[in-house]
C-alpha cells in the first residue's frame, strides 16, 4: 500500500536524521576543551600520573573521535549513557525519573496551548478585523516576542509572590517526605510551570489558527455555503474547522523544538527537577554524560513530533494522499 | 452609432477619477514612516548604550533595592544600580549579537539557498539535510552544546547564534529560487544559452533579495531573544557585563523577596526590541512586494 510504504519512508529518512544528530551532538561536546578526568576527579585530586594515564586507557579517551563514538553509541543502544557527574547516579535512572516530571509539564502546557489557541484563533479570526481580532493579535504578537523566562518571572512574581497563592518553585513541597506529598500538592506545584509554558506557547497556534481561518472564509466554498442558506455556526463547524483543525495540529506537533526549550527555560526559573534543569546544570559542571544524554532526549522529543506531524500531514490528509508520494 | 455597451463604457471613461476616500498620507507614507521610526528608536539605543558612560550604572551601596520613581524610572538592583541605564546598555549589547549573528547567518542563508537551487539536485539534497540536521535538536539545546563546546562566554554565544540561524533563512531563499527557476524569463534565459552562473546573478538574485532582507530583519529578534536565554541560564555572557540575560537572571534571585521591578522593566524593553524588529520585517514586506507597496 502506498501510504504504508510512504510512512515507512518517513520513519527510515528520520531515523537516519537521528543518527546524524546524535553523531553532531556527540563530536560537538566532544570538542570541548573540558578534560574528562579533570571532570570527573576534580581539580585537586592526588591521583598519579601513571593512575590518570590508566583511566585514560581504561576510558578510552586517547581513541580517535569515530571509535569513541561508536563505544557511546554501542553502550546507548544497550541502555547504559554512563554515570552523571554532577548527581552521582547513572544517567539513564537520572533522565528516566526526570523526564517523567518535564514530560508532564510539557504534555499538559501543549495541550492547553493547543486546545485554547485553536478557539481563540477561530474566535478572532471569525470577527475578522474587528477590535477583539485586532487585540488578540497584538496580544499573540507581544506573547511571541517575550522570552519564556522572563514570562516565567513575571508569573512568578505576581502569583507566587504578590499574591501567594502558589509555592515559589520545585515539585514538591520543601522538607516533605516523598511518601507524604499528595496529588494535591503535586498539582499546586504544577500550576505555574504550566502557565507560563502555555502561554509561551499559544501565541504561535492562535495566529496560525486566524490566519488559516480568514484564508478558508475566503474561499469560494465558503461563499457557496453561504449561498445555500447555512448559518455562520453551521458554516465554522461543517465547513472551516475541517479545513483548519488538521494543519493545526500538525504546526502544534511540528513546535516540539520551542517547547522543549520553553521547558528548559521554564525549569530554571521554577526549580522544576526535570530533564530541563538537569542539562542546564550539566552544560555548566563539565558533566558530558548528562549533558550527552539530556541532548539526545530532546533530539528524540522533537524527533517525534516531527515523525508525526509529517505522517499527519502525509498520511491523513486526503488531498495528500490521493497525490500519493511524498515530494 | 456606438453599441450601447461601448457607450456605458465610453461614459464610465469619461467620469471624473475619485478622489481617495481616506484623507491624509496613504498606506506607503504610513509604512516608510513607522519603519523610520522604528530604525531611528533602535539606533538610539544602540549608539547611547554603546557610548554611554559606566558611571550612569556605577555600583552605589546607598541606593540600593529603590522601588522605580524619580531619578531611578527602573528602580536599582542590589548593588545600587540603576536599572534603566543598565537596560540600555544591555540591549545594546543584544543588538550587536544580533547584527553579527544576522551578517553571518544572512551569508550562508544566501549563499546556500541559491546555490542549492542553482548547483544541482545532489548539492540541494545536501543542503536540505543539513537544514534538517540543524533543525533536528531543539535550537536551545544546539546552542548549549556549542557554547559547551566554545567553553561558555560572550565567545560561544556569539558563534553559537551567529551559525544556527541559518537554516530558515536558507528554506525561503532556496523556495523563492526553486519558484523563480521554473518560471518562463528564466527558463528562456537558459534556452538562449545563458549559462547557470549568470543567470543566477542576473536573473534570480535581483528577485530574491527582497525575501532575503525580510528575512534578515526577522532573523534579528531570534537572535537576541537566544542570546537572552542563553545569557540567562548562564552559558552566555559573564555576570559583569550588561546584558539583558544577566540582568534577568539576577532579577530571578530577588524575585522571592518582591523585587518585582528587577524584571518587568528590563524583560519589557527586550519585548519592545523584539516587536520593532517585527514590525521592520513586517513593513519591509509591504514595501518591497509589488502588489502591497503601492496601496
Amino acid at each position: 500500500m502506498a501510504t504504508r510504504r510512504g510512512i515507512l519512508f518517513v520513519i527510515l529518512r528520520m531515523l537516519l536524521l537521528l543518527f546524524a544528530v546524535s553523531v553532531l551532538s556527540f563530536v560537538l561536546v566532544a570538542m570541548a576543551p573540558i578534560d574528562p578526568l579533570v571532570a570527573y576527579v576534580g581539580p585537586s585530586s592526588t591521583l598519579s600520573e601513571e593512575a590518570k594515564e590508566e583511566i585514560v586507557e581504561h576510558w578510552g579517551l586517547s581513541d580517535p573521535l569515530p571509535a569513541r563514538y561508536l563505544a557511546w553509541a554501542g553502550n546507548i543502544l544497550r541502555g547504559d549513557f554512563g554515570d552523571s557527574i554532577t548527581y552521582q547516579r547513572p544517567v539513564a535512572d537520572v533522565i528516566r525519573e526526570r523526564f517523567l516530571l518535564s514530560f508532564v509539564l510539557m504534555m499538559l502546557a501543549w495541550g492547553l496551548s493547543g486546545v485554547l489557541g485553536f478557539f481563540l484563533g477561530i474566535a478572532s479570526g471569525i470577527r475578522g478585523g474587528s477590535v477583539f481580532d485586532r487585540a488578540v493579535k497584538v496580544f499573540c504578537l507581544v506573547l511571541q516576542s517575550a522570552p519564556a523566562f522572563w514570562i516565567g518571572l513575571l508569573v512568578l512574581s505576581f502569583f507566587a509572590v504578590r499574591l501567594g497563592w502558589f509555592p515559589i518553585g520545585m515539585a514538591v513541597p520543601m522538607g516533605k517526605l516523598a511518601a507524604d506529598v499528595t496529588v494535591a500538592d503535586r498539582i499546586h506545584h504544577l500550576v505555574l510551570p504550566v502557565l507560563t509554558l502555555t502561554v509561551v506557547s499559544i501565541g504561535k497556534i492562535t495566529l496560525y489558527t486566524r490566519q488559516k481561518l480568514v484564508e478558508t472564509m475566503g474561499s469560494d466554498f465558503i461563499l457557496f455555503a453561504r449561498a445555500r442558506g447555512e448559518t455562520q455556526g453551521q458554516i465554522i463547524r461543517r465547513h472551516a474547522i475541517r479545513n483548519i483543525a488538521l494543519p493545526a495540529v500538525t504546526v502544534q506537533f511540528a513546535s516540539f523544538s520551542e517547547l522543549f526549550g520553553g521547558m528548559t527555560l521554564a525549569e530554571t526559573v521554577f526549580a522544576w527537577p526535570g530533564v530541563g534543569s538537569a542539562m542546564t546544570a550539566a552544560a555548566l559542571n563539565g558533566d558530558v554524560p548528562l549533558l550527552l544524554g539530556t541532548a539526545l532526549i530532546g533530539a528524540l522529543f522533537v524527533f517525534f513530533g516531527n515523525l508525526i506531524a509529517n505522517v499527519l500531514y502525509g498520511v491523513l490528509d486526503p488531498r495528500v494522499r490521493e497525490g500519493g508520494g511524498y515530494a | 452609432m456606438l453599441e450601447p455597451g461601448l457607450r456605458a463604457v465610453t461614459a464610465a471613461l469619461k467620469k471624473p477619477v475619485p478622489r481617495p476616500l481616506v484623507k491624509g498620507p496613504n498606506t506607503r507614507t504610513m509604512v516608510v514612516a513607522t519603519v523610520s521610526a522604528c530604525l531611528a528608536y533602535l539606533l538610539v539605543v544602540f549608539f547611547w548604550g554603546r557610548f554611554m558612560d559606566p558611571g550612569l550604572y556605577a555600583v552605589n551601596y546607598a541606593d540600593k533595592f529603590l522601588a522605580p520613581g524619580a531619578g531611578h524610572p527602573f528602580g536599582t538592583d542590589f548593588m545600587g544600580r540603576d536599572m534603566f541605564f543598565r537596560s540600555i546598555r544591555g540591549l545594546s549589547t543584544s543588538l550587536v549579537i544580533g547584527v553579527i549573528a544576522a551578517a553571518v547567518s544572512s551569508v550562508i542563508g544566501l549563499a546556500l539557498g541559491i546555490l542549492s537551487a542553482v548547483v544541482g539536485k545532489a548539492f540541494d539534497k545536501v543542503v536540505l539535510w543539513g537544514v534538517d540536521l540543524c533543525m533536528g535538536l531543539p535550537h536551545l539545546v544546539l546552542l548549549i552544546l556549542i557554547s559547551f563546546m566554545l567553553g561558555k562566554g560572550a565567545y560561544g554565544v556569539t558563534v553559537g547564534i551567529a551559525l544556527t540561524h541559518w537554516p530558515e533563512l536558507t528554506r525561503v531563499v532556496r523556495a523563492e529560487v526553486l519558484q523563480l527557476r521554473s518560471s518562463v524569463y528564466v527558463q528562456a534565459a537558459y534556452k538562449m544559452g545563458q549559462g547557470r552562473l549568470r543567470v543566477a546573478l542576473r536573473h534570480i538574485v535581483p528577485h530574491v533579495i527582497p525575501v532575503y532582507l525580510v528575512g534578515v530583519v526577522l532573523l534579528f529578534p531570534h537572535a537576541i531573544m537566544h542570546e537572552a536565554s542563553l545569557t540567562f541560564l548562564g552559558f552566555g555572557l559573564p555576570a559583569e557585563t550588561p546584558a539583558i540575560g544577566v540582568i534577568l537572571s539576577e532579577a530571578m534571585k530577588h524575585i522571592a523577596t518582591g523585587k518585582w521591578w528587577l524584571a518587568l522593566f528590563p524583560g519589557l524593553m527586550l519585548v519592545v526590541t523584539v516587536v520593532l524588529f517585527d514590525l521592520i520585517g513586517d513593513g519591509m514586506k509591504k514595501l518591497l512586494n509589488p502588489h502591497s507597496g503601492n496601496l
